[in-house]
Parts: structure tokens; C-alpha cells; sequence
């Protein structure tokens, strides 16, 4: 499904060249639970967000279902974001007027589902994911672990091809973090392609597949014996 | 994505601050009340005037001795250079002339029954009333040959009856103006209060004769008037009359080429155009400052807007994750700016209408709140927050949404 080539990815800040990415070469199959790894400032970031269309590679290919995601323009990456990915931040970035369920409903918003839809599939999501009791509660009124279920509902719910997760147990203690871990191998269960950052020894127990990063390159690339 | 949807992301932020949102929508409500009350107050004062010198007499032309004529020259005869004999000339010469109705005016002092009351008393041929469109309410105007004769008849304004006999008629009833007795035949129909800062209904018509002989005699010679009213049949023929007094009475008072009138004349309608042109501009000049309150306005929305586009870069880096084009939130942004805008223009145009209303019935003004008020308002206050909107909303819409995400 996704075939990364040479991908390289510098920042520039002023006279100075960061290399983020120094080309990278990576394919995900459909169904795959892949955990990325790596040392603080070794990429992993960077091509999440590259991943997601959130940012773009300085040079290389990044090829999505035959699609070149390196080529799209500003909108050809918002529809791209919205049809095809869904993103965990860390920090859950939850919008805090908004209930959970409007949270949840936002990107059906952007994607045209009439009212009534969004509101029942927004439903249906909180439900899995275990908050279908907090509807109306808004972020403030949510622990951590159930605002990162919020924003795992939400990246679900336009029916994304691959869900992108930076660090989501990073910001929350171990019980909890289990608990979305679970979430996550259930959803992989279902079908669903996920790539996961992590520090988390743990976290990366569970993948079926570890890419190990270290000064923009992949250092490792192994499969867990299942 | 639907354009309602956007609508309502923009209600929702301003319904989420709403102290905030009031706030920035008041410079907008005090630009759009202050136009719309200045327009409105500028339009009143254009009908008043309009009113006012209307109320004059239509297709009026004023003939005046020229006071500005030097006095030296002109020694003790200035301002006393019209004659009988000039409105005899007028009536017979000058073409397409309605009524020629020469005056001479005193203020006197009358007493009726145990009141008294000074007024103008004008002293007039019956043709007065053609010129100056009066109409007698009750009993009759003296005739022609009443006037010539001098006969002590009198027909008093609306103001005067009501001071000398309160509700009773005065018909029938003998008044002395001055010390001199007359007796009232009539009664003059009210023009309303619509002259420039005079009631016109504060007067007394007598014949010319009589006044002329009787109250102010002493100054004048025997055929002196002071003003000649000409009326022309219709508008279109008013310029032209008012040359042809101008050449007659040049040749009458044997004026040579080159040589200064000796009196003047005013053309009703020229002087209306004057002085509404005068109050159009007052009234644009009004308007104008007006508008400048409403501009200052706009640059509070986009004050607020830049603080809140910063405040929300986080949101819109959200937005733009999950799947916002860059025209989504930049319109999301400018709708937001124009609804605070136009929310403020609905409030400005109650706040207007509402303190027009209350300075003309203060100032005694006929209110006058054109029927554009409305849509010139909504029109204004849209027109302000796409104009200052469109920078803030083009910052939110520029926005990287990695770093957005990022920011704190
Ligand atoms: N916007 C940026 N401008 C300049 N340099 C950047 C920027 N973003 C990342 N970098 C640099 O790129 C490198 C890779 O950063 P990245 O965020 O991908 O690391 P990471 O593996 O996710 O680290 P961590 O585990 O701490 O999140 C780092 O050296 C970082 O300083
Ligand atoms: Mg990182």
C-alpha cells in the first residue's frame, strides 16, 4: 500500500542544514501493525508527518496506493488527509469547546457526511471505544486516556486506509496506555493498518513488525516472532 | 464541504466568546448608528429647508431695493428704489407673470378685546395671496378696490387670531394696529410651522394703501414699496420672467450699461437648489466623518481577529489535519469576521434609527430615514468585515499544520 523511496527530509534554519531524513526506504502492506523506534531526534516525527501529508519530503518518493503523495498540491493533500489517513498526536489535540462527539464528528464535517450520519457513525465510535457514556463531556472533563480514545475515534471515523500514531501512550501513565494499546491491537484485528512511534519497549512488543531509526536512516527493520 | 457547516464554526466561536465578540462588534455598531443617524438627520434637514422655502410661495421671484449699494452714491434714497409704478410695469410688460403683488412691512403692535400682540403687517394687493399661495380659512380678502382705497380691513394669520381671541372668530371683530382701528374680514389658513426658525402664520395682511399711509407713511414717499412679488405660470417660464423684471426695471429706473442695479432680485427656486446642494453636502460631509468611525471599527474586528487566529493556531492546524483545505478555513475565518461585522451593522441601524427619531422629535425635525438605510447598513458592515477580515482570515489559511500543531 505505501512504497517510501529514498526519502530524505532537511530543515533548513537559516545558514544551518538539519537532515531529519537522510533517505529512507520503507514499504507497509496492507493489515500491517508496524512500530517505529528510535532515539529522541532520529526522524521518527518527521516521517509520520510525511507519512500523513502533513508535511513533505525534501526529496525521494512516497507512493500511496500507486498515488505520487510527494506531487499533490495543498488541497490534493488535505483530501488525501482526510479520505485516506488517520492521526493520533501525542497530545491528543483535542478541540476543547467542542463535546466528544463533535470532536469525533469533525472530519465528517470536512468530508461532506450529512448531519444525521456523522452524528450516528460518531456514535458508534465512542461506543468502541469504550466512552459511549461521555458523548456531551467536552476534553476538560475527560482523564487522559479517555481524551486520546476520543482522538482515536475521530481518526477512525472517516474509515481511513492507515492510522498514524506519534507517541499516543507518551502522555499517559502505564495502565492507561495499555489500555489504548489494546484498542489499537484490536483495531488491527479488524483489519486496519497502523504505524505506531514509540519509546515504549512494551508498545513495541506488540507490533508485528519494529523499524528501528538512528540519524534519519533506518537501522533495523524486523519482524516480532508472532 | 458544506458552506452552512462553515457558517456554523463561525457562530460558534463568536457564541463562545460573546463578551469579546460584543466588544469587537461595537466599533462597528457606533460606525454604522453614526451613519445611518447623520444621513438620517442630514435628509431631515433637506426636507425642513425644502419645506421651509417652498412654503414661501412656488415660482416665486423676490424683487428688493439692492441694499448693498453704496450709501454715498445713493445718499438718503437707498433702499427705497421701488415704486408703484414698477409693478404696474411688471403686470403690463413682462409675459407668462401669474401676480404681481408689491408690499411695503411694519411690525406693530395690536390690541384686540383687552389683548395685544406684535406682529409683521404686511401691506398687500389681493394678487399677495396668488403669489405667495395663502388661501383665507374663514371670512373673505379685501378686493382690489378696497386696497387702492386704503379701506381700514384687515385679515390676520392663524398665530395672531389665536393670541388676540384664542378659539373665537375674529371675523367681524375691530382691532387697533398702532392706534390706528381696522376691522378683521378674515382669516389666513395655517402654512404650518415649517418656516426657517419664523411662523409664518405670525403676520396680518392690509391693504397697501392703508399701511402704507398709516404705519409707516413718515418715511417713505407716497408710492414707495418695499418688495414686489412675481409669480410666473410654471416653473420652466421662472428664469426668463426674471430676466425680463431684471431689463425692465433697469429701463424703468434708467439705469445705463455698466452700472450697478439698484435693486435685486431672488428666484425661489434657485435659492432652494442653493441651499439644498448646501445640505447634501453637509449632509455627504456628515456621512463621511461618519464613515470614518465604521473604518476605525473594521480595524478593531481585524485587531481581534490576528489575536484570535494566533490564539487559535492550534485549532486551525487541527482542522487542516484532519482533512480542512486551506479555503475552508479561510473562509471559516472571514465569515467569522463578517457575521461579528454585520451582527454589529443590525445593531448600529436599531441604534441609529432609534437616536434619529429621537433628535428630530428633540429638535422638532421631520425624521427622515431613507428606506436604503437597511440595506446601505448590511451592505457597509459586510463590505468592513470581508475588507478587514481578509488579512487575518489569509494568515489562518497560511498556516503550516505541523507548526500549528505545535504551538503552545
Ligand atoms: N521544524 C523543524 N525545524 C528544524 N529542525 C527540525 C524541525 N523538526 C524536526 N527537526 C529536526 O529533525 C530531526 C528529527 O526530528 P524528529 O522530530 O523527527 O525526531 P523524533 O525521532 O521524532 O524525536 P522524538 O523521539 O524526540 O520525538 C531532529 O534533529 C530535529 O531537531
Ligand atoms: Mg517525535
Amino acid at each position: 500500500m505505501i512504497a517510501v523511496t529514498d526519502l530524505t527530509k532537511v530543515y533548513r534554519m537559516g545558514e544551518e542544514e538539519v537532515p531529519a531524513l537522510a533517505g529512507v526506504s520503507l514499504a507497509i502492506a496492507r493489515g500491517e501493525y508496524v512500530a517505529v523506534i528510535g532515539p529522541s531526534g532520529s526522524g521518527k516525527s518527521t516521517l509520520m508527518n510525511i507519512l500523513g501529508g502533513l508535511d513533505r519530503p525534501t526529496a525521494g518518493s512516497y507512493r500511496f496506493g500507486g498515488e505520487e503523495v510527494g506531487r499533490f498540491s495543498d488541497d490534493e493533500l488535505a483530501d488525501f488527509r482526510r479520505r485516506r489517513i488517520g492521526f493520533v498526536f501525542q497530545s491528543f489535540q483535542l478541540l476543547p469547546r467542542l463535546t466528544a462527539l463533535q470532536n469525533v464528528e469533525l472530519p465528517m464535517v470536512y468530508a461532506g457526511v450529512a448531519p444525521a450520519e456523522r452524528k450516528a457513525r460518531a456514535k458508534d465510535l465512542l461506543e468502541r471505544v469504550g466512552l459511549g457514556a461521555r458523548v456531551g463531556h467536552r476534553p476538560t472533563q475527560l482523564s487522559g486516556g479517555q481524551q486520546q480514545r476520543v482522538a482515536i475515534a475521530r481518526a477512525l471515523s472517516n474509515r481511513p486506509d492507515l492510522l498514524l500514531a506519534d507517541e499516543p501512550t507518551g502522555a499517559l501513565d502505564t495502565h492507561t496506555g495499555e489500555e489504548v494499546l489494546k484498542l489499537f491491537e484490536a483495531l488491527n484485528r479488524d483489519g486496519l493498518t497502523l504505524a505506531i512511534v514509540t519509546h515504549d519497549p512494551d508498545v513495541a512488543a506488540q507490533a508485528h513488525r519494529r523499524v528501528a531509526f538512528r540519524d534519519g536512516l533506518i537501522v533495523s527493520d524486523e519482524r516480532n516472532a508472532a | 464541504m458544506r458552506f452552512v457547516e462553515l457558517v456554523r464554526f463561525a457562530l460558534g466561536a463568536i457564541v463562545a466568546h460573546p463578551m469579546r465578540s460584543a466588544l469587537t462588534s461595537l466599533g462597528v455598531v457606533i460606525g454604522v448608528a453614526a451613519v445611518v443617524m447623520m444621513t438620517a438627520i442630514g435628509l431631515g434637514a433637506q426636507q425642513r429647508v425644502t419645506g421651509a422655502i417652498s412654503g414661501l410661495g412656488s415660482n416665486l421671484i423676490i424683487v428688493m431695493p439692492n441694499f448693498q449699494r453704496g450709501p454715498v452714491s445713493q445718499g438718503a434714497g437707498s433702499g427705497m428704489s421701488l415704486r408703484d409704478s414698477d409693478a404696474e410695469a411688471i403686470a403690463r410688460q413682462v409675459e407668462d407673470v401669474a401676480a404681481v403683488a408689491p408690499s411695503v412691512t411694519s411690525r406693530a403692535q395690536m390690541n384686540a378685546d383687552g389683548a395685544n400682540w406684535n406682529t409683521r403687517v404686511e401691506g398687500v394687493t389681493p394678487d399677495y395671496l396668488i403669489a405667495r399661495d395663502l388661501i383665507v380659512a374663514q371670512g373673505r380678502m379685501f378686493d382690489a378696490r378696497e386696497a387702492r382705497q386704503g379701506k381700514k380691513v384687515i385679515v390676520v394669520g392663524p398665530t395672531v387670531a389665536r393670541q388676540l381671541w384664542g378659539d373665537a372668530d375674529p371675523v367681524g371683530r375691530r382691532i387697533r394696529v398702532r392706534t390706528v382701528p381696522f376691522e378683521v374680514i378674515g382669516v389666513l389658513e395655517s402654512k404650518g410651522n415649517a418656516g426657517l426658525g419664523q411662523d409664518q402664520d405670525d403676520v396680518a395682511l392690509a391693504p397697501l394703501e392703508a399701511v402704507r399711509s398709516r404705519l409707516v407713511g413718515r418715511r417713505f414717499r407716497g408710492d414707495t414699496i418695499q418688495t414686489i412679488y412675481v409669480k410666473s405660470t410654471d416653473a420652466d417660464s421662472l428664469d426668463r420672467v426674471q430676466e425680463d423684471v431684471i431689463d425692465l426695471l433697469r429701463d424703468q429706473h434708467r439705469i445705463r450699461q455698466g452700472e450697478e442695479d439698484d435693486f435685486q432680485t431672488q428666484n425661489m427656486a434657485s435659492i432652494l437648489a442653493t441651499m439644498q446642494a448646501a445640505v447634501a453636502t453637509f449632509t455627504v460631509f456628515l456621512a463621511a466623518v461618519a464613515a470614518v468611525s465604521l473604518v476605525v471599527g473594521g480595524v478593531g474586528i481585524m485587531n481581534i481577529m490576528l489575536v484570535s487566529v494566533t490564539e487559535r493556531t492550534r485549532e486551525i492546524g487541527l482542522r487542516m489535519a484532519v482533512g480542512a483545505r486551506r479555503s475552508d478555513v479561510l473562509i471559516q475565518f472571514a465569515l467569522e469576521s463578517v457575521a461579528l461585522s454585520m451582527a454589529g451593522g443590525l445593531i448600529g441601524l436599531a441604534i441609529g434609527i432609534g437616536g434619529a427619531l429621537g433628535v428630530a422629535k428633540l429638535a422638532g425635525w421631520p425624521a427622515a430615514i431613507p428606506p436604503w438605510a437597511a440595506p446601505l447598513a448590511l451592505g457597509f458592515s459586510m463590505a468592513v468585515g470581508l475588507v478587514f477580515g481578509a488579512y487575518p482570515s489569509w494568515r489562518a489559511a497560511r498556516l503550516d499544520p505541523i507548526e500549528a500543531l505545535r504551538r503552545e
